[in-house]
């Protein structure tokens, strides 16, 4: 029988639940040199500011047992260049709508960045990042203070017209508290988990590797936190659950689906294998066979259920 | 990019850390361009440029020396063992405009030199080099260099050659060049940079991908910033903004 891989995730009916997660795909049109990135189910693209940034000085990355730690501290060449620019060359090699990752420093930033957006059809929705690590101004801010979260996610709702996912920060006591705080403000969606934050130190040098000392931690390390959050965050909310934090093949999207995940973004994995994702795709229909399902969305939190 | 398994054929010590891996079933790059190879139990992959090609045989080298963990693991590759790599990254050398081409390199940064000068040679061009070494047990490839050309060698304990670095040279001797090619550690490039700009630099970076999609190794540049995996390694030297 054919496996049913389609999921919906905000009236939009994916091919597939697998999204290539912010920050590991750049914006997309890079990946179409080495497959037809058209088998995507979205993609997230690279998180995005009011002005260009440069990021964080090198070091940026740093290698880590099931894992790696990031701190770019969001380079990216700022709303306008996205919009005009980097969007129109992804539309030539993807033809479905992405999902725009938008960072900042203040409320005013992430408002205006978010009305730039306007109504683009190429855009699915906005994922809020309010859990980025790496920014010493702020960012992860917003995700670790539930009034401010509310506060964000109410402003960004009046000038939103695209749908509204905010990422979620693992680095905090109580993601349920969190997820409410920001279902209760009007998000329409809810992806976790971000980066746990991290550090190394060099042992000849005894200085953290990391030019802005902590960064954050991903990679296969932490697929158990993320599957606990998403299966403590679909029970608590109303909303669709985006699920990432690790993902490495066709089983674990499966499992984070059995948690409460509509759909599955995949990171890490991408920088270590640039085929991950299109491969992961490949091995769903397989993984589904040996597990006897016969449709991806009607597995989305079986696991409460049974 | 690439992504090729290749088997390993030779994995020896040539100097005090230093290893010459030779790999198999590898598919042409050019001079410059590097490759991420995975080292079992981590998560990164380290990135290498190319020591030599051999089109004859799909054999590809590379030198590294033993820095930390990733490095350490790789000196236990043995014969016939499979390798996953992405090759063929990177933009590599550009031999096009060049008359009468310099070769400087400091340290490892010698590594991609060697098989930029047998391209080079293979293209007609007379090839000298200036290569900087911390000391005589640390040299490489002396042999093999001066079998291509004319060779200044400097160490910083005077063990070898001339007593200092590369720029010592640069600034004594008389050397006819058009364009140089350089590559070795930062303060070197750096110091390069204010000596003369008609050049190329190949800079070395840590990764995340190696293929331009995580912004690990972004520098700056006087054309806005660039990817060193990406739009390098290989950049004009007068472009590089070194920090």
């Amino acid at each position: 029988m054919k496996k049913d891989t389609q999921v919906k995730l905000f009236g939009k009916i994916l091919d597939n639940p697998i999204i290539p997660a912010s920050g590991t795909f750049g914006f997309g049109y890079g990946f179409a040199d080495y497959y037809d990135i058209n088998v995507l189910g979205s993609i997230a693209l690279k998180g995005t500011t009011l002005n260009e940034r440069y990021g964080n000085p090198l070091e940026r990355v740093c290698d880590c047992p099931c894992g790696m730690l990031n701190a770019i501290g969001l380079q990216n060449p700022g709303i306008d260049v996205v919009l005009n620019e980097e969007l129109p060359k992804l539309k030539k090699v993807y033809s479905k709508p992405v999902i725009l990752n938008i960072g900042g420093h203040s409320f005013d930033e992430y408002i205006e960045v978010a009305s730039r957006v306007g109504g683009n059809p190429q855009i699915l929705c906005i994922e809020l990042n309010i859990s980025c690590p790496n920014v010493k101004e702020g960012g992860m801010q917003f995700g670790l203070d539930e009034h401010l979260a509310s506060k964000l996610v109410g402003e960004i709702k009046k000038v939103s017209k695209k749908p509204v996912l905010v990422k979620l920060s693992p680095n905090v006591t109580d993601i349920v508290k969190m997820a409410k705080a920001v279902e209760n403000a009007g998000a329409d969606g809810i992806s976790l988990i971000n980066t746990l934050v991290g550090m190394r130190i060099d042992l000849n040098t005894a200085k953290p590797v990391i030019s802005v000392k902590t960064a954050g931690y991903s990679g296969r390390g932490i697929f158990p936190v993320a599957l606990r959050m998403v299966y403590q965050v679909y029970e608590a909310v109303n909303i669709p659950v985006v699920g990432m934090g690790g993902v490495s093949n066709a089983f674990e999207v499966i499992e984070m689906m059995l948690a409460g995940a509509s759909a599955v973004m995949v990171g890490t994995e991408n920088l270590l294998n640039p085929f991950a994702s299109k491969e992961i795709i490949e091995e769903l229909p397989l993984a589904m066979e040996e597990l006897n399902i016969d449709s991806l969305s009607e597995i989305i939190g079986k696991s409460h259920r049974v | 990019m690439k992504k090729e398994v290749m088997t390993v054929v030779k994995n020896v010590e040539i100097a005090d850390k230093l290893y010459l891996l030779v790999l198999s079933g590898a598919s042409y790059l050019a001079p410059g361009q590097f490759l991420q190879i995975k080292v079992p139990e981590y998560t990164l992959r380290r990135p290498f440029c190319a020591a030599d090609y051999d089109e004859k045989n799909d054999f590809l080298s590379i030198i590294y020396k033993v820095v930390g963990g990733g490095t350490k693991a790789m000196t236990k590759f043995e014969v016939g063992q499979k390798i996953d790599v992405l090759n063929c990254l990177g933009n590599g050398f550009d031999l096009s405009k060049t008359k009468k081409p310099l070769l400087i390199g400091g340290g490892v940064g010698i590594v991609p030199l060697f098989y930029l000068a047998k391209e080079l040679k293979k293209q007609g061009h007379e090839i000298i080099s200036v290569l900087g070494y911390p000391c005589k047990d640390q040299c490489f490839f002396l042999e093999e260099f001066s079998k291509l050309g004319k060779v200044y060698i400097s160490t910083d304990d005077g063990s070898l050659g001339v007593k200092g670095n590369v720029l010592d040279i640069l600034k004594t001797e008389d050397i006819e060049y058009d364009e140089f090619f350089a590559c070795g550690p930062p303060i070197m490039l750096k110091a390069l940079s204010s000596w003369n700009s008609n050049g190329q630099v190949s800079l070395e970076s840590k990764m995340g991908c190696g293929f331009g999609a995580c912004m690990g190794c972004s520098i700056k540049t006087t054309k806005g910033y660039k990817r060193v995996c990406k739009e390098g390694p290989v950049f004009k030297i007068d472009e590089v903004i070194f920090e």
